[in-house]
């Protein structure tokens, strides 16, 4: 029993030093960051780290791109999603299963990146919003997921019943499903969001235009490729580069924050949407 | 392809074509709803699909996909026959397979013991916090990962500083490279995997455990004997799930964590594909190293769940 404590407080170790790593970084002073004094704690606080990032144009831009992705993206997807699973969810839809399994073929063959690429081109995409929202709005194990709880969840007694009293098809669907749907709609549109915020690779193939980039791409150009934070200050180069240094750790908690604040909440939503992938699947 | 793919190939079913026409007329609303998503399916899905000839032609720009003249197979023999074709092939190969040998056994082994913790609180704990790093977006892991490793100032030179040692370069040693990218995805989806055995473990029939413990089963044998057998489907399907997916290695973090020193190491196929595509615009080229891939991608998923069935009884379908 021992061992089974010891192995999972390494467990939460392991875990948490980098994430409390970073945190404390992004507090310290540019010169303590750059002399590597930084372990658990911040050395000699300062919000320099943040003021830095808040004053980056690009940064805001990238920001409130990502913000505009995610909440227009979940919408379209769930959308979309709630779209073709409802009706596949119905025992007497007729083509159902030949459809379901066209659907679930394309998780496991894909055209590629150049023949999606020709596409989003030829549809006039290019350098758009739209190459955003579009080409990855339909998630097939968000799909499985909903026709499973949609299947499971609401009994049959209740589309009968409505049917019996004369509803149509679209009515059942207001009246009776959406209401019940609400956990299933949240955790889609958490799937979808989420998978937004922290999408990179669309807007690397799909856009050039820098006021289009999401918050991720951004990111990207100042940590990965190390090109300079745009740190104003005209002061000595050795300042800006300690500087630069500090913004990377403040930059990763800005990034990541509004999802680890979201998180807490939702996650056993979450949980349930895994299983019932997992089950389903 | 088209929509009239789907209604083709239904109506070669069994079903009577009245019970078709029945069902058209009566939920016709539905049928509506559905044909906005299908549509995008076969626009993002299918048209792809049926454009990934293009590794079968000399596409030029000019005389658009159907007009470019028919190659056979010259592009893929093109990328065959490059020095670099064994070498990106054997690192997408080896990375995953590591990914997979080294990703599979720690969310079960995480699982079973937030399983026998009885203070509820601390499970809770140990769940929520491994769990969130799975929320972190590529990027982030990534830059966190060049910050932590980095010489001199990272959180790893301060170990290597309290053993007296030096630290070395890890960032750019390609040996490193696949032990970086390997470890950092156990750290991110250790967590996340593990709740799915978690919930197989809470499925487990409790009178197993009742009979385990008239048996006088201690703690380890009840693990041996009743909660791994009652994971093993579960464990079975994420594992033919992981070794399908062995070629189609996540193209984001391998693009990310290159730089000119690991490139020996981490160049893999989907890295390859993406600068032989969109940086050179040879599109054929790239198509046939795509299709080469999609095509060894759904063999081995095929194969893998063929022999799973065969020695388990269990499989994804």
């Amino acid at each position: 029993m021992v061992g089974v404590y010891v192995l999972l407080v390494t467990a939460l170790v392991i875990v948490l030093v980098p994430l409390v790593y970073i945190v404390a970084s992004s507090f310290s002073s540019p010169a303590a960051v750059s002399a590597g004094r930084v372990f658990l704690w911040p050395v000699d606080p300062t919000l320099r780290g943040y003021e830095v990032a808040l004053s980056n144009s690009a940064i805001l831009t990238g920001f409130a791109n990502s913000v505009f992705y995610t909440l227009a993206g979940a919408a379209i997807s769930v959308t979309l999603t709630i779209m073709i699973a409802y009706p596949l969810s119905r025992p007497d839809l007729w083509g159902r299963t030949v459809i379901t399994k066209a659907v679930v073929f394309t998780m496991l063959f894909a055209g590629g990146i150049i023949p999606t690429y020709l596409v989003v081109q030829a549809l006039g995409l290019l350098d758009t919003r739209g190459a955003l929202l579009l080409p990855q709005a339909i998630g097939v194990w968000q799909v499985i997921i909903a026709i499973a709880f949609l299947r499971s969840s609401i009994p049959e007694e209740l589309h009968e019943a409505a049917a019996i009293d004369g509803a149509s098809d679209l009515r059942i669907l207001f009246t009776v499903v959406l209401p019940l749907a609400k956990p299933l709609i949240a955790v889609i549109a958490l799937m979808y969001g989420i998978a937004q915020w922290n999408s990179y690779f669309d807007a690397l193939l799909y856009l050039r235009d820098p006021d289009l980039a999401p918050l991720q791409i951004v990111l990207r150009n100042i940590l990965v490729l190390n090109t300079s934070g745009g740190s104003t200050d005209a002061a000595a180069m050795m300042e800006r580069q300690q500087l630069a240094n500090l913004l990377k750790y403040s930059l990763i908690v800005i990034a990541t924050v509004p999802l680890l604040l979201v998180y807490p909440f939702v996650a056993r939503y979450f949980t349930k949407g895994i299983l019932v992938g997992a089950v389903k699947g | 392809m088209r929509p009239g793919k789907v209604a083709d190939a239904a109506g070669t079913s069994t079903r009577a074509p009245s019970a078709a026409r029945r069902s058209l007329r009566r939920h016709w609303q539905l049928y509506v709803m559905l044909s906005v998503p299908l549509l995008w399916f076969v626009v993002f899905k299918y048209v792809p699909m049926v454009n990934a000839v293009i590794a079968f032609k000399q596409y030029n720009v000019v005389d658009g996909i159907w007009g470019s003249d028919w190659v056979g197979l010259a592009n893929f023999q093109r990328f065959f026959d490059n020095p670099v074709f064994g070498r990106i092939v054997s690192n997408t190969f080896l990375l995953s397979v590591y990914a997979v040998l080294a990703g599979f056994p720690i969310p079960i082994i995480l699982a079973l013991a937030i399983n026998e913790v009885r203070l509820r609180f601390f499970a809770k704990t140990v769940q929520l916090v491994t769990y969130a790093p799975f929320f972190i977006s590529t990027v982030i892991i990534v830059s966190m990962t060049i910050l932590i490793l980095s010489p001199r100032i990272g959180l790893m030179s301060d170990v290597f500083g309290f053993f007296g040692a030096d630290d070395p370069n890890i960032l750019g040693d390609p040996n490193a490279f696949r032990h970086i990218y390997v470890w950092t995805d156990v750290w991110q989806t250790a967590g996340y995997s593990a709740v799915i055995y978690l919930a197989a473990l809470a499925g487990i029939d409790p009178t197993l455990y009742e009979a385990a413990r008239v048996d006088g089963a201690n703690r380890l044998q009840k693990i041996i004997n009743v909660d791994l057998p009652g994971i093993a489907p579960t464990a079975v399907i994420i594992l033919i799930l992981g070794v399908g997916n062995v070629m189609s290695l996540g193209f984001e973090k391998a693009f990310l964590l290159q730089n000119p020193l690991n490139l020996s190491q981490s160049e893999v196929i989907a890295t390859y594909t993406y600068k032989v595509g969109l940086i050179n615009a040879d599109f054929s080229l790239a198509s046939a190293i795509g299709l080469f891939n999609s095509v060894i991608n759904l063999v081995l998923l095929l194969t893998v769940n063929k022999v799973a069935k065969r020695v388990t009884g269990s499989g994804l379908w």
